[in-house]
Protein backbone atom coordinates (compact mmCIF):
# COMPACT_ATOMS: atom_id res chain seq x y z
CA UNK A 1 0.00 0.00 0.00
CA UNK A 2 2.61 2.55 0.79
CA UNK A 3 4.76 1.62 -2.21
CA UNK A 4 1.97 2.53 -4.26
CA UNK A 5 1.39 5.53 -2.43
CA UNK A 6 4.99 6.69 -3.43
CA UNK A 7 4.35 5.65 -6.98
CA UNK A 8 0.88 7.70 -7.47
CA UNK A 9 3.05 10.82 -5.89
CA UNK A 10 5.91 10.24 -8.66
CA UNK A 11 2.74 9.98 -10.70
CA UNK A 12 0.97 12.99 -9.64
CA UNK A 13 4.33 14.80 -9.90
CA UNK A 14 4.80 13.74 -13.53
CA UNK A 15 1.30 14.82 -14.38
CA UNK A 16 2.13 18.43 -13.54
CA UNK A 17 6.32 18.06 -14.84
CA UNK A 18 3.73 16.96 -18.31
CA UNK A 19 1.36 20.13 -17.74
CA UNK A 20 4.10 22.58 -16.88
CA UNK A 21 6.39 21.31 -20.05
CA UNK A 22 3.42 21.27 -22.26
CA UNK A 23 2.75 25.26 -21.21
CA UNK A 24 6.16 26.55 -21.51
CA UNK A 25 6.11 24.72 -24.78
CA UNK A 26 7.38 26.12 -28.45
CA UNK A 27 11.07 26.60 -29.66
CA UNK A 28 12.26 28.31 -26.54
CA UNK A 29 13.01 25.39 -24.65
CA UNK A 30 14.94 23.39 -27.52
CA UNK A 31 17.67 21.70 -25.70
CA UNK A 32 19.95 22.40 -28.48
CA UNK A 33 21.32 25.09 -31.28
CA UNK A 34 20.51 24.74 -34.44
CA UNK A 35 23.48 23.91 -36.35
CA UNK A 36 24.74 26.65 -39.21
CA UNK A 37 26.24 25.50 -42.30
CA UNK A 38 25.62 21.86 -42.29
CA UNK A 39 27.40 19.92 -45.32
CA UNK A 40 26.64 16.38 -45.77
CA UNK A 41 27.96 14.81 -48.85
CA UNK A 42 26.50 11.74 -50.31
CA UNK A 43 23.07 11.86 -48.74
CA UNK A 44 19.71 11.72 -50.98
CA UNK A 45 17.91 12.22 -48.18
CA UNK A 46 19.70 15.63 -46.80
CA UNK A 47 19.73 17.22 -50.60
CA UNK A 48 15.95 16.51 -50.84
CA UNK A 49 15.46 18.19 -47.38
CA UNK A 50 17.73 21.05 -48.27
CA UNK A 51 15.77 21.28 -52.09
CA UNK A 52 12.50 21.85 -50.35
CA UNK A 53 13.50 24.16 -47.28
CA UNK A 54 12.07 21.80 -44.62
CA UNK A 55 12.10 18.55 -42.91
CA UNK A 56 9.41 16.19 -42.68
CA UNK A 57 9.31 14.52 -40.03
CA UNK A 58 6.70 11.51 -38.88
CA UNK A 59 5.52 11.59 -35.48
CA UNK A 60 2.83 9.82 -33.50
CA UNK A 61 0.31 12.07 -31.59
CA UNK A 62 -1.53 10.51 -29.52
CA UNK A 63 0.85 9.30 -26.88
CA UNK A 64 1.06 11.60 -23.68
CA UNK A 65 4.51 11.85 -22.83
CA UNK A 66 6.23 10.63 -26.18
CA UNK A 67 4.57 12.08 -29.13
CA UNK A 68 1.64 14.12 -28.52
CA UNK A 69 -0.03 16.91 -30.07
CA UNK A 70 -2.28 19.20 -27.81
CA UNK A 71 -5.51 19.72 -30.28
CA UNK A 72 -6.14 23.36 -28.15
CA UNK A 73 -3.18 24.72 -28.78
CA UNK A 74 -1.71 22.96 -31.60
CA UNK A 75 1.57 22.13 -29.60
CA UNK A 76 3.48 19.05 -30.33
CA UNK A 77 5.48 17.76 -27.37
CA UNK A 78 7.17 14.46 -25.67
CA UNK A 79 10.35 12.85 -25.48
CA UNK A 80 10.16 11.63 -29.00
CA UNK A 81 9.19 14.71 -30.62
CA UNK A 82 12.02 16.16 -28.78
CA UNK A 83 14.62 13.94 -29.97
CA UNK A 84 13.12 14.46 -33.48
CA UNK A 85 13.54 18.72 -32.97
CA UNK A 86 17.29 17.58 -31.86
CA UNK A 87 18.04 16.03 -34.65
CA UNK A 88 16.56 18.76 -37.16
CA UNK A 89 18.57 20.99 -35.05
CA UNK A 90 21.64 19.21 -35.42
CA UNK A 91 20.80 18.83 -39.49
CA UNK A 92 20.32 22.73 -39.57
CA UNK A 93 16.68 23.17 -39.38
CA UNK A 94 14.61 25.12 -36.89
CA UNK A 95 11.24 24.57 -35.19
CA UNK A 96 9.01 26.32 -37.70
CA UNK A 97 11.63 24.59 -40.92
CA UNK A 98 9.81 21.33 -39.34
CA UNK A 99 6.90 19.82 -41.20
CA UNK A 100 5.43 16.86 -38.73
CA UNK A 101 3.57 14.52 -40.15
CA UNK A 102 1.19 11.98 -38.32
CA UNK A 103 1.97 8.62 -39.42
CA UNK A 104 0.23 5.31 -37.97
CA UNK A 105 2.61 2.56 -37.29
CA UNK A 106 1.60 0.38 -39.77
CA UNK A 107 2.35 2.75 -42.76
CA UNK A 108 5.57 3.69 -41.06
CA UNK A 109 7.68 1.82 -43.61
CA UNK A 110 5.69 2.27 -46.95
CA UNK A 111 5.66 6.22 -46.06
CA UNK A 112 9.60 6.10 -45.60
CA UNK A 113 10.35 4.13 -48.92
CA UNK A 114 7.42 5.98 -51.01
CA UNK A 115 9.98 8.97 -49.40
CA UNK A 116 7.18 11.23 -48.42
CA UNK A 117 8.94 11.72 -44.79
CA UNK A 118 12.65 12.21 -44.42
CA UNK A 119 12.73 10.59 -41.09
CA UNK A 120 10.31 8.61 -38.62
CA UNK A 121 10.87 9.49 -34.68
CA UNK A 122 7.97 7.68 -32.80
CA UNK A 123 8.05 4.33 -30.63
CA UNK A 124 9.29 2.60 -33.66
CA UNK A 125 10.99 -0.29 -32.53
CA UNK A 126 14.43 -1.72 -34.35
CA UNK A 127 13.75 -5.11 -35.97
CA UNK A 128 15.82 -6.93 -38.51
CA UNK A 129 11.96 -7.72 -40.52
CA UNK A 130 12.16 -3.79 -40.87
CA UNK A 131 15.81 -3.31 -41.58
CA UNK A 132 14.84 -4.79 -44.98
CA UNK A 133 13.04 -1.90 -46.18
CA UNK A 134 14.36 0.79 -44.22
CA UNK A 135 17.57 1.47 -42.38
CA UNK A 136 17.48 2.61 -38.25
CA UNK A 137 19.62 5.22 -36.82
CA UNK A 138 20.05 4.74 -33.02
CA UNK A 139 18.71 3.08 -30.82
CA UNK A 140 17.86 6.11 -28.46
CA UNK A 141 15.55 4.29 -25.77
CA UNK A 142 15.53 0.99 -24.47
CA UNK A 143 12.34 -0.18 -23.39
CA UNK A 144 9.95 -3.62 -23.32
CA UNK A 145 6.80 -4.95 -23.19
CA UNK A 146 4.92 -3.83 -19.55
CA UNK A 147 1.50 -4.54 -17.72
CA UNK A 148 -1.03 -1.55 -17.41
CA UNK A 149 -4.06 -2.15 -14.84
CA UNK A 150 -6.26 -0.13 -13.14
CA UNK A 151 -4.93 1.39 -9.62
CA UNK A 152 -7.56 -0.81 -7.66
CA UNK A 153 -6.54 -4.15 -9.39
CA UNK A 154 -4.51 -6.49 -7.16
CA UNK A 155 -5.34 -9.78 -9.25
CA UNK A 156 -2.52 -8.84 -11.95
CA UNK A 157 1.38 -8.14 -11.07
CA UNK A 158 3.26 -9.65 -13.47
CA UNK A 159 2.67 -10.87 -17.33
CA UNK A 160 2.55 -14.67 -15.37
CA UNK A 161 -0.81 -13.59 -14.12
CA UNK A 162 -2.16 -12.97 -17.71
CA UNK A 163 -4.84 -16.11 -17.35
CA UNK A 164 -7.75 -16.92 -19.36
CA UNK A 165 -10.02 -14.97 -17.84
CA UNK A 166 -7.70 -11.95 -18.38
CA UNK A 167 -8.74 -9.15 -21.54
CA UNK A 168 -5.29 -7.34 -22.61
CA UNK A 169 -5.67 -4.36 -24.77
CA UNK A 170 -3.44 -3.01 -27.08
CA UNK A 171 -2.83 -1.15 -30.74
CA UNK A 172 -4.26 -3.66 -33.67
CA UNK A 173 -1.94 -6.00 -35.23
CA UNK A 174 1.27 -4.62 -33.07
CA UNK A 175 4.01 -6.49 -31.41
CA UNK A 176 2.99 -6.76 -28.18
CA UNK A 177 -0.70 -7.88 -29.27
CA UNK A 178 0.48 -10.57 -31.43
CA UNK A 179 2.91 -12.10 -28.24
CA UNK A 180 0.04 -12.08 -26.27
CA UNK A 181 -1.69 -13.94 -28.65
CA UNK A 182 0.79 -16.74 -29.49
CA UNK A 183 2.33 -17.07 -25.78
CA UNK A 184 -0.27 -15.87 -23.04
CA UNK A 185 -4.20 -17.50 -22.11
CA UNK A 186 -5.41 -14.13 -22.08
CA UNK A 187 -8.02 -12.63 -24.24
CA UNK A 188 -6.34 -10.34 -26.50
CA UNK A 189 -8.56 -7.34 -27.41
CA UNK A 190 -7.50 -4.93 -30.42
CA UNK A 191 -8.45 -1.30 -30.78
CA UNK A 192 -6.64 1.23 -33.28
CA UNK A 193 -5.27 3.31 -30.87
CA UNK A 194 -4.38 2.97 -26.99
CA UNK A 195 -6.58 5.87 -25.53
CA UNK A 196 -9.41 3.27 -26.92
CA UNK A 197 -7.83 0.80 -24.92
CA UNK A 198 -7.15 3.68 -22.48
CA UNK A 199 -11.09 3.84 -22.10
CA UNK A 200 -11.89 0.36 -21.94
CA UNK A 201 -9.80 0.18 -19.28
CA UNK A 202 -10.93 2.97 -17.09
CA UNK A 203 -14.75 1.51 -17.97
CA UNK A 204 -13.89 -1.79 -16.99
CA UNK A 205 -14.33 -3.65 -20.25
CA UNK A 206 -10.60 -4.62 -20.35
CA UNK A 207 -8.41 -5.71 -17.13
CA UNK A 208 -4.76 -4.58 -18.87
CA UNK A 209 -3.64 -2.81 -21.60
CA UNK A 210 -0.08 -3.78 -23.00
CA UNK A 211 2.49 -2.06 -24.87
CA UNK A 212 5.86 -0.54 -24.60
CA UNK A 213 6.87 0.34 -20.70
CA UNK A 214 7.37 3.70 -21.80
CA UNK A 215 4.24 4.61 -24.17
CA UNK A 216 2.32 3.42 -20.27
CA UNK A 217 3.83 5.54 -18.42
CA UNK A 218 2.37 8.62 -20.40
CA UNK A 219 -0.88 7.10 -19.74
CA UNK A 220 -0.34 6.64 -16.05
CA UNK A 221 1.22 10.02 -15.62
CA UNK A 222 -2.25 11.12 -17.18
CA UNK A 223 -4.39 9.60 -14.76
CA UNK A 224 -2.45 8.69 -11.65
CA UNK A 225 -5.57 8.01 -9.44
CA UNK A 226 -7.06 5.59 -11.95
CA UNK A 227 -3.84 3.71 -13.69
CA UNK A 228 -1.06 2.44 -12.39
CA UNK A 229 2.17 0.14 -14.14
CA UNK A 230 2.53 -3.12 -12.77
CA UNK A 231 5.56 -5.74 -13.11
CA UNK A 232 8.96 -5.49 -15.18
CA UNK A 233 9.13 -5.10 -18.73
CA UNK A 234 9.06 -8.94 -19.93
CA UNK A 235 10.74 -8.09 -23.94
CA UNK A 236 12.80 -5.38 -24.96
CA UNK A 237 12.56 -2.91 -27.66
CA UNK A 238 14.82 -0.16 -29.08
CA UNK A 239 13.76 2.50 -30.13
CA UNK A 240 15.38 4.00 -33.83
CA UNK A 241 15.00 6.47 -35.63
CA UNK A 242 13.56 5.36 -38.86
CA UNK A 243 15.40 6.44 -42.38
CA UNK A 244 15.25 5.86 -45.74
CA UNK A 245 17.13 2.46 -46.39
CA UNK A 246 20.75 2.83 -48.07
CA UNK A 247 21.35 6.44 -47.11
CA UNK A 248 24.43 5.54 -44.76
CA UNK A 249 26.10 9.08 -44.86
CA UNK A 250 22.49 10.36 -43.46
CA UNK A 251 22.51 7.43 -40.48
CA UNK A 252 25.82 8.13 -39.68
CA UNK A 253 25.07 12.03 -38.91
CA UNK A 254 22.42 11.40 -36.93
CA UNK A 255 24.15 8.28 -34.88
CA UNK A 256 27.15 11.09 -34.30
CA UNK A 257 24.33 13.49 -33.20
CA UNK A 258 23.06 11.18 -30.79
CA UNK A 259 26.51 10.29 -29.76
CA UNK A 260 28.08 13.25 -29.17
CA UNK A 261 24.71 15.27 -27.93
CA UNK A 262 26.12 15.26 -24.12
CA UNK A 263 23.85 15.90 -21.61
CA UNK A 264 21.41 16.83 -24.60
CA UNK A 265 19.29 13.18 -24.06
CA UNK A 266 19.76 13.49 -20.12
CA UNK A 267 17.74 16.31 -20.53
CA UNK A 268 15.27 15.48 -23.39
CA UNK A 269 14.20 12.58 -20.86
CA UNK A 270 13.93 14.48 -17.62
CA UNK A 271 11.84 16.76 -19.64
CA UNK A 272 9.22 14.49 -20.77
CA UNK A 273 9.64 11.38 -18.71
CA UNK A 274 12.27 12.05 -15.69
CA UNK A 275 9.10 12.82 -13.16
CA UNK A 276 7.88 9.20 -13.87
CA UNK A 277 10.09 8.69 -11.27
CA UNK A 278 12.26 6.40 -13.58
CA UNK A 279 15.92 6.91 -13.91
CA UNK A 280 16.61 7.40 -18.15
CA UNK A 281 19.74 6.27 -19.41
CA UNK A 282 21.06 6.78 -22.99
CA UNK A 283 21.38 3.21 -25.20
CA UNK A 284 24.73 3.08 -27.05
CA UNK A 285 24.53 3.73 -30.75
CA UNK A 286 24.33 0.15 -33.05
CA UNK A 287 26.46 1.19 -35.89
CA UNK A 288 25.16 -2.38 -37.96
CA UNK B 1 3.12 -16.73 -51.84
CA UNK B 2 5.58 -16.84 -48.86
CA UNK B 3 3.33 -13.46 -46.95
CA UNK B 4 0.41 -15.99 -46.23
CA UNK B 5 2.54 -19.65 -45.93
CA UNK B 6 4.76 -17.40 -43.19
CA UNK B 7 2.11 -16.29 -41.27
CA UNK B 8 -0.91 -18.94 -41.80
CA UNK B 9 -1.40 -18.67 -37.94
CA UNK B 10 -2.69 -15.34 -38.52
CA UNK B 11 -4.31 -15.51 -41.58
CA UNK B 12 -6.27 -18.73 -40.86
CA UNK B 13 -8.11 -17.16 -38.17
CA UNK B 14 -8.60 -14.29 -40.00
CA UNK B 15 -10.29 -15.45 -42.74
CA UNK B 16 -12.45 -17.62 -40.61
CA UNK B 17 -13.10 -14.74 -38.70
CA UNK B 18 -14.12 -12.82 -41.77
CA UNK B 19 -16.15 -16.00 -43.27
CA UNK B 20 -17.87 -15.99 -39.62
CA UNK B 21 -19.58 -12.27 -39.80
CA UNK B 22 -20.52 -12.85 -42.85
CA UNK B 23 -22.30 -16.15 -42.37
CA UNK B 24 -24.01 -14.77 -38.76
CA UNK B 25 -24.05 -11.30 -40.16
CA UNK B 26 -26.02 -12.61 -43.07
CA UNK B 27 -29.04 -14.56 -41.44
CA UNK B 28 -29.66 -11.39 -38.84
CA UNK B 29 -29.65 -9.01 -42.61
CA UNK B 30 -31.78 -11.31 -44.32
CA UNK B 31 -33.85 -12.23 -41.65
CA UNK B 32 -34.32 -8.74 -40.24
CA UNK B 33 -34.45 -7.08 -43.59
CA UNK B 34 -37.66 -9.69 -45.02
CA UNK B 35 -39.44 -8.31 -41.75
CA UNK B 36 -38.81 -5.04 -41.89
CA UNK B 37 -39.51 -4.79 -45.78
CA UNK B 38 -42.54 -6.68 -45.23
CA UNK B 39 -43.94 -4.13 -42.31
CA UNK B 40 -43.04 -1.41 -44.75
CA UNK B 41 -45.23 -2.25 -47.64
CA UNK B 42 -48.11 -4.02 -45.07
CA UNK B 43 -51.42 -3.08 -44.57
CA UNK B 44 -51.13 -2.22 -40.51
CA UNK B 45 -49.90 1.67 -40.32
CA UNK B 46 -48.25 1.61 -37.02
CA UNK B 47 -46.06 -1.10 -38.20
CA UNK B 48 -44.99 1.14 -41.76
CA UNK B 49 -43.96 3.67 -39.28
CA UNK B 50 -41.96 1.24 -37.55
CA UNK B 51 -40.36 0.20 -40.19
CA UNK B 52 -39.22 3.33 -41.55
CA UNK B 53 -38.25 4.74 -38.69
CA UNK B 54 -35.76 2.03 -38.26
CA UNK B 55 -34.91 2.04 -42.08
CA UNK B 56 -34.18 5.84 -42.28
CA UNK B 57 -32.55 5.82 -38.64
CA UNK B 58 -30.51 3.11 -39.30
CA UNK B 59 -29.57 3.44 -42.42
CA UNK B 60 -28.46 7.02 -42.16
CA UNK B 61 -25.51 6.01 -39.25
CA UNK B 62 -22.28 5.30 -40.62
CA UNK B 63 -21.09 1.92 -40.29
CA UNK B 64 -18.36 2.41 -38.10
CA UNK B 65 -20.83 5.12 -35.78
CA UNK B 66 -22.40 1.15 -35.43
CA UNK B 67 -19.52 -0.48 -34.71
CA UNK B 68 -18.45 2.56 -32.18
CA UNK B 69 -22.02 2.27 -30.52
CA UNK B 70 -21.88 -1.64 -29.98
CA UNK B 71 -17.84 -1.47 -29.22
CA UNK B 72 -18.41 1.24 -26.12
CA UNK B 73 -21.44 1.90 -25.68
CA UNK B 74 -23.72 -0.66 -25.54
CA UNK B 75 -21.26 -3.16 -23.57
CA UNK B 76 -21.77 -1.03 -20.23
CA UNK B 77 -25.78 -0.61 -20.52
CA UNK B 78 -26.29 -4.01 -20.83
CA UNK B 79 -23.05 -5.65 -19.39
CA UNK B 80 -22.19 -8.24 -22.25
CA UNK B 81 -19.18 -7.88 -23.40
CA UNK B 82 -18.41 -10.60 -26.39
CA UNK B 83 -17.17 -8.57 -28.72
CA UNK B 84 -17.50 -10.82 -32.06
CA UNK B 85 -21.31 -11.25 -31.31
CA UNK B 86 -21.33 -7.56 -30.52
CA UNK B 87 -19.99 -6.51 -34.03
CA UNK B 88 -21.70 -9.08 -35.61
CA UNK B 89 -24.89 -7.75 -34.22
CA UNK B 90 -23.87 -4.23 -35.55
CA UNK B 91 -23.45 -5.31 -38.92
CA UNK B 92 -26.18 -7.36 -39.33
CA UNK B 93 -28.62 -4.67 -37.85
CA UNK B 94 -26.87 -2.20 -40.31
CA UNK B 95 -27.28 -4.30 -43.47
CA UNK B 96 -30.82 -5.24 -42.29
CA UNK B 97 -31.65 -1.72 -43.73
CA UNK B 98 -30.47 -2.11 -47.06
CA UNK B 99 -31.79 -5.94 -47.19
CA UNK B 100 -35.96 -4.31 -46.12
CA UNK B 101 -35.78 -1.52 -49.06
CA UNK B 102 -34.16 -4.24 -51.70
CA UNK B 103 -36.79 -6.41 -50.73
CA UNK B 104 -39.57 -3.27 -50.47
CA UNK B 105 -38.43 -2.34 -54.01
CA UNK B 106 -39.00 -5.76 -55.32
CA UNK B 107 -42.47 -6.33 -53.93
CA UNK B 108 -43.24 -3.04 -55.64
CA UNK B 109 -42.37 -4.03 -58.91
CA UNK B 110 -45.30 -6.52 -58.61
CA UNK B 111 -48.64 -4.67 -60.03
CA UNK B 112 -51.31 -3.20 -57.59
CA UNK B 113 -53.69 -5.13 -59.43
CA UNK B 114 -52.51 -8.52 -58.81
CA UNK B 115 -52.84 -8.27 -55.23
CA UNK B 116 -55.72 -6.39 -55.32
CA UNK B 117 -57.22 -9.27 -57.39
CA UNK B 118 -55.65 -11.73 -54.90
CA UNK B 119 -57.38 -10.30 -52.64
CA UNK B 120 -61.19 -10.15 -54.52
CA UNK B 121 -60.85 -13.80 -54.77
CA UNK B 122 -60.58 -13.85 -50.59
CA UNK B 123 -57.15 -14.12 -50.10
CA UNK B 124 -55.29 -13.05 -46.96
CA UNK B 125 -52.68 -10.22 -46.84
CA UNK B 126 -50.14 -13.29 -46.04
CA UNK B 127 -51.85 -15.74 -48.60
CA UNK B 128 -51.12 -12.56 -50.84
CA UNK B 129 -47.57 -12.08 -49.87
CA UNK B 130 -46.65 -15.69 -50.43
CA UNK B 131 -48.79 -16.98 -53.26
CA UNK B 132 -48.51 -14.01 -55.31
CA UNK B 133 -46.13 -11.19 -54.56
CA UNK B 134 -43.37 -12.63 -53.08
CA UNK B 135 -42.23 -15.08 -55.93
CA UNK B 136 -42.59 -12.97 -58.39
CA UNK B 137 -40.77 -10.04 -56.30
CA UNK B 138 -37.73 -12.56 -55.38
CA UNK B 139 -37.01 -13.52 -58.57
CA UNK B 140 -36.90 -9.04 -59.57
CA UNK B 141 -34.59 -8.40 -56.58
CA UNK B 142 -32.19 -11.07 -57.13
CA UNK B 143 -29.56 -9.08 -58.53
CA UNK B 144 -29.77 -5.39 -56.78
CA UNK B 145 -30.01 -8.05 -53.65
CA UNK B 146 -26.21 -9.70 -54.04
CA UNK B 147 -25.39 -6.47 -54.64
CA UNK B 148 -26.00 -5.55 -51.40
CA UNK B 149 -24.75 -8.70 -50.09
CA UNK B 150 -21.72 -7.85 -51.80
CA UNK B 151 -21.39 -4.84 -50.79
CA UNK B 152 -21.47 -6.09 -46.80
CA UNK B 153 -19.05 -8.90 -47.56
CA UNK B 154 -16.48 -6.00 -48.05
CA UNK B 155 -18.19 -3.71 -44.88
CA UNK B 156 -17.21 -6.50 -42.61
CA UNK B 157 -13.25 -5.24 -42.77
CA UNK B 158 -14.26 -2.44 -40.91
CA UNK B 159 -14.83 -4.66 -37.41
CA UNK B 160 -10.93 -4.72 -37.78
CA UNK B 161 -10.93 -1.34 -36.10
CA UNK B 162 -13.34 -2.92 -33.23
CA UNK B 163 -11.20 -5.83 -32.13
CA UNK B 164 -12.94 -8.88 -34.16
CA UNK B 165 -10.34 -10.64 -36.32
CA UNK B 166 -11.08 -10.13 -39.73
CA UNK B 167 -8.80 -10.00 -43.31
CA UNK B 168 -9.21 -6.25 -42.37
CA UNK B 169 -6.18 -6.61 -39.77
CA UNK B 170 -3.76 -7.99 -41.97
CA UNK B 171 -2.20 -4.95 -42.56
CA UNK B 172 -1.46 -4.06 -38.95
CA UNK B 173 -0.40 -7.47 -38.51
CA UNK B 174 1.85 -7.94 -41.12
CA UNK B 175 3.49 -4.71 -41.22
CA UNK B 176 4.85 -5.07 -37.56
CA UNK B 177 5.89 -8.66 -39.13
CA UNK B 178 7.89 -6.74 -41.34
CA UNK B 179 6.39 -7.70 -44.62
CA UNK B 180 5.59 -5.46 -47.59
CA UNK B 181 2.06 -4.05 -47.35
CA UNK B 182 1.34 -4.02 -51.10
CA UNK B 183 1.65 -7.47 -50.93
CA UNK B 184 -0.41 -8.11 -48.33
CA UNK B 185 -3.17 -5.47 -49.53
CA UNK B 186 -3.13 -7.12 -53.13
CA UNK B 187 -3.29 -10.44 -51.49
CA UNK B 188 -6.52 -9.03 -48.85
CA UNK B 189 -7.90 -7.87 -52.54
CA UNK B 190 -7.47 -11.40 -54.19
CA UNK B 191 -9.29 -13.26 -51.56
CA UNK B 192 -12.35 -10.52 -51.48
CA UNK B 193 -12.15 -11.24 -55.49
CA UNK B 194 -12.38 -15.21 -55.16
CA UNK B 195 -15.49 -14.24 -52.28
CA UNK B 196 -17.02 -11.90 -54.81
CA UNK B 197 -17.18 -14.54 -57.63
CA UNK B 198 -18.55 -16.89 -55.89
CA UNK B 199 -21.50 -14.82 -54.54
CA UNK B 200 -21.60 -14.02 -58.21
CA UNK B 201 -21.83 -18.02 -59.10
CA UNK B 202 -24.49 -17.80 -57.09
CA UNK B 203 -26.38 -15.44 -58.51
CA UNK B 204 -26.27 -16.51 -61.88
CA UNK B 205 -27.04 -19.86 -60.78
CA UNK B 206 -30.33 -18.59 -59.15
CA UNK B 207 -31.41 -16.28 -61.42
CA UNK B 208 -31.29 -19.30 -63.96
CA UNK B 209 -33.34 -21.74 -61.89
CA UNK B 210 -35.75 -18.65 -60.98
CA UNK B 211 -36.28 -18.05 -64.38
CA UNK B 212 -39.80 -17.95 -66.34
CA UNK B 213 -41.20 -16.79 -69.46
CA UNK B 214 -42.74 -13.75 -69.61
Amino acid sequence: MKKRRITSLAAVGAAAALVLAGCAGGEDDAPVDVADDVQLEGSSTFDAIQERGSIVIGVKEDQPGLGYLDAATGERSGFDVDIARWMAAELGFEEDQIEYSAIPSANREQELVNGNIDMYVGTYSITDDRKEQIDFAGPYAITGQGLLVGADNDSIQSDSDLSADVTVCSATGSTPIQNIRENYDAEPVEYDTYSQCIAQLEDGSVDAVTTDELILLGYAAQSPDTLQIVGEPFSEELYGIGIPQGDDAFRDFLNDALENGGDTWTEIWDNNLGATGIEGEQPAVDRY
Amino acid sequence: MGVITDNLDIWIPALLGTLRIFFFGLIIALVLGFIVGAMRVSPVPIARVMGSAYVNFVRNTPLTLMFFIFAFAVPPLIGYNNREVLGILAIGLYTATYVAETVRSGINTVPVGQAEAARAVGMSFGQVMTHIVLPQAGRSVIPPMMSVIIAFLKNTTVAAGFSIINLGMMRSYMSERGENMMVVLLWVAAIFVVLVFILGAIQNFLEKKLKVAR
